[in-house]
């Protein structure tokens, strides 16, 4: 079966973020970008389903400004097929995102959608869910096993009170969680390799879509700096501390 | 980043830093205290293709021709923290090239193949007991006997020399001087191939180093790497690239301990504050950084000249003098910094200022360097 994963560019979790000084966003100039480890996961978990003669092709998909075919490339070294790049350089929403996916996902009509639950950017934790829901597919989201059974999938979720598994009529979307797998490093021939897999790029305008966003965003501050603590000598200044400075008990 | 390095080779980065992330990091620090990594380490960068960079694809490698790949992947290696573990990953890099260039077709195609997967570990074999720097110079004896040459004499400070499986050796097959030098690549289980004591170094620590002797050893003809005797030039050529690694050794070392610096110095307190807001704390990180950015910058610099097909001697031995210079006083600085904790073995950077001073000896004293510069100036 076809299997199509979404991924995305964003800020190197490694990178320490800073807000711009005018407080529209995060300072992107000169920052490391790479591919959404959440999303890294989603691409692992196709390759192994393709390594299990579960999966035929692996179609990957990224939206966003040219440079986001970085991150195509790295899908396709790490096992996928080829590679699809809709170009825009417009901020994308997750429902604008929702709806290119859609369109991707009608042209190449593949059994299983593969993503990240969120990108570490903006961590709305919508996109899948919405693509699910626009395409009339059943969801499985916060993956932490994916089992293929014929014309079924069993995903195991992680939800607040423990695992909950749920079966889901194929074709259908699934969102990966942190422990769904360890995604592997491409190896370099590999990476020469991925060079010569077709990656096609397509406009918004093509698949029907216009990337407009919904929201604006008002105001983005760096959290608040924590305080230093303050040692207390004994059980007695704590008491009084908790009683009439922090006012907590 | 800079106009040098292109998206593969930012690819490969990412996957030589996971490499090193995933399977070397969490153990660097017993491997350095055991003075070896196992040989597992070798096979997984096999895997990753971070040993076959550099070498003909018909071989096993890719990205032949591409110098800056091969920066790229020893400067993220390097964040190993281990000098040791580089070089001894790296011992192919210095043992290869010549089986590559000059054996025969049979032998090379025998042998290339395996050390690129990591099957198989190379080491070179050129300095002895009596002298290092100086090639010319060799006492190792190869006789001719019927089809084999017989190999006596001994070798020192050999990286890999402990584990290796196949060695090129440099002996002296004809008069004396550098006319007289011939390249063989010897098997570790000839008979008369013996290999002594694993050499305890100053830093290193993680690289097998040890001595060679050669006691009647039966060497095939067929074994013999380029022309009898026309050893000296095909040692020579591989210098250039030698001299690149450890002039790349040098900047990423001393990156690392600025880093480390950077780090430290923006949490230890003194006198109610961290001790970057002092002045002179600053100032002697900004110094630590000028040092390294320039260092770094004219090794890129020498890269691309040779990736432009140029041989350029005099600058890559002004390099590897300047990068190794950069580094020995770019750790020291770190570890300043550091106070107390900078001379504990669990801080890292202790290592790199002890590591650090093999730039300046290997591939070369950072003297003979200046005789080569001289000879080139035409002083």
């Amino acid at each position: 079966m076809k299997v199509l994963v979404a991924v995305k560019r964003v800020i190197d979790y490694n990178v320490k973020v800073r807000v711009k000084p005018d407080n529209t966003g995060v300072d992107l100039a000169n920052v490391k970008m790479a591919m959404n480890p959440f999303c890294e996961i989603a691409v692992e978990e196709a390759v192994r389903l393709k390594e299990k003669g579960i999966a035929s092709e692996i179609v990957v998909v990224s939206i966003g400004p040219k440079a986001s075919q970085e991150q195509i490339r790295t899908a396709l070294a790490l096992g996928a097929d080829r590679g699809i790049h809709v170009e825009t350089d417009e901020e994308v929403q997750s429902l604008e995102a929702a709806k290119l996916l859609k369109g991707v996902v009608e042209k190449e009509e593949p059994k299983m959608v593969i993503m990240g639950k969120q990108s570490i950017d903006t961590d709305n934790n919508q996109t899948g869910q919405m693509l699910a829901a626009l395409m009339g597919w059943g969801q499985g989201t916060f993956a932490s096993e994916v089992a293929v059974d014929g014309e079924k999938v069993n995903v195991t979720r992680e939800v607040d009170g423990g695992l909950m598994t749920v079966g889901l009529k194929l074709p259908a979307v699934v969102t990966t969680d942190l422990r769904l797998n360890e995604p592997r490093y491409a190896s370099l021939p590999n990476i020469m390799k991925a060079k010569k897999k077709p990656l096609e790029s397509v406009a918004p305008a093509d698949l029907g879509v216009e990337v407009a966003p919904r929201l604006s965003t008002l105001k983005v501050e760096a959290p608040k700096q924590r305080e230093a603590g303050v040692k207390v000598e004994d059980v007695a200044e704590l008491v009084d501390k908790l009683k009439n400075e922090a006012k907590v008990i | 980043m800079t106009a040098y390095f292109n998206e593969t080779h930012n690819q490969a980065r990412e996957t030589t830093r996971k490499f090193i992330q995933t399977h070397v990091l969490p153990h660097i620090d017993d491997w350095e205290e055991a003075g070896e990594f196992p040989r597992e380490i070798y096979t997984l960068a096999g895997e990753a293709g971070l040993l076959g960079a550099g070498y003909p694809e018909a071989l096993g490698g890719h990205s032949e021709g591409d110098v800056f790949m091969k920066v790229a992947i020893s400067e993220e290696l390097m964040r190993s923290t281990s000098g040791g573990l580089v070089a001894g990953l790296g011992s192919l890099d210095i043992a290869l090239p010549p089986v590559i260039k000059w054996a025969r077709p049979e032998l090379r195609d025998a042998i290339v193949p395996s050390v690129l997967t990591g099957e198989r570990i190379m080491a070179l074999g050129i300095t002895e007991p009596g002298g290092g720097s100086d090639v010319a110079n060799i006492r190792t004896r190869a006789t001719r006997d019927g089809d084999d040459f017989i190999l006596n004499g001994s070798k020192t400070f050999i990286t890999s020399g402990h584990r290796a499986d196949y060695y090129t050796v440099a002996a002296r097959t004809g008069g004396d001087g550098h006319g007289g030098i011939s390249l063989f690549l010897v098997d570790r289980d000839t008979p008369g191939f013996t290999r002594g004591r694993h050499l305890k170094k100053m830093g290193w620590w993680a690289s097998d180093t040890a001595e060679l002797s050669f006691d009647d050893c039966r060497v095939p003809a067929d074994r013999l790497i380029g022309q009898e005797n026309g050893g000296f030039a095909v040692i020579m050529s591989n210098f250039l690239a030698e001299r690149l690694m450890l002039a790349i050794m040098g900047y990423t070392t001393a990156q690392i301990a600025l880093e480390m610096a950077m780090e430290y110095t923006g949490q230890r307190q003194a006198f109610g504050r961290p001790i970057n807001g002092f002045q002179i704390t600053r100032h002697k990180l900004v110094d630590m950084a000028t040092k390294v950015d320039v260092a770094r910058e004219y090794t890129y610099r020498c890269a691309a000249l040779m990736q432009a097909g140029k041989a350029p001697v005099k600058q890559v031995a002004m390099a590897k003098n300047l990068c190794s210079d950069v580094c020995e006083s770019v750790t020291r600085e770190a570890i300043q910094l550091h106070g107390g904790m900078g001379y504990m073995r669990e801080a890292a950077v202790e290592r790199l200022y002890r590591d650090g001073r093999l730039l300046a000896i290997g591939g070369g004293t950072n003297e003979i360097m200046k005789e080569l510069i001289a000879k080139q100036m035409g002083l």
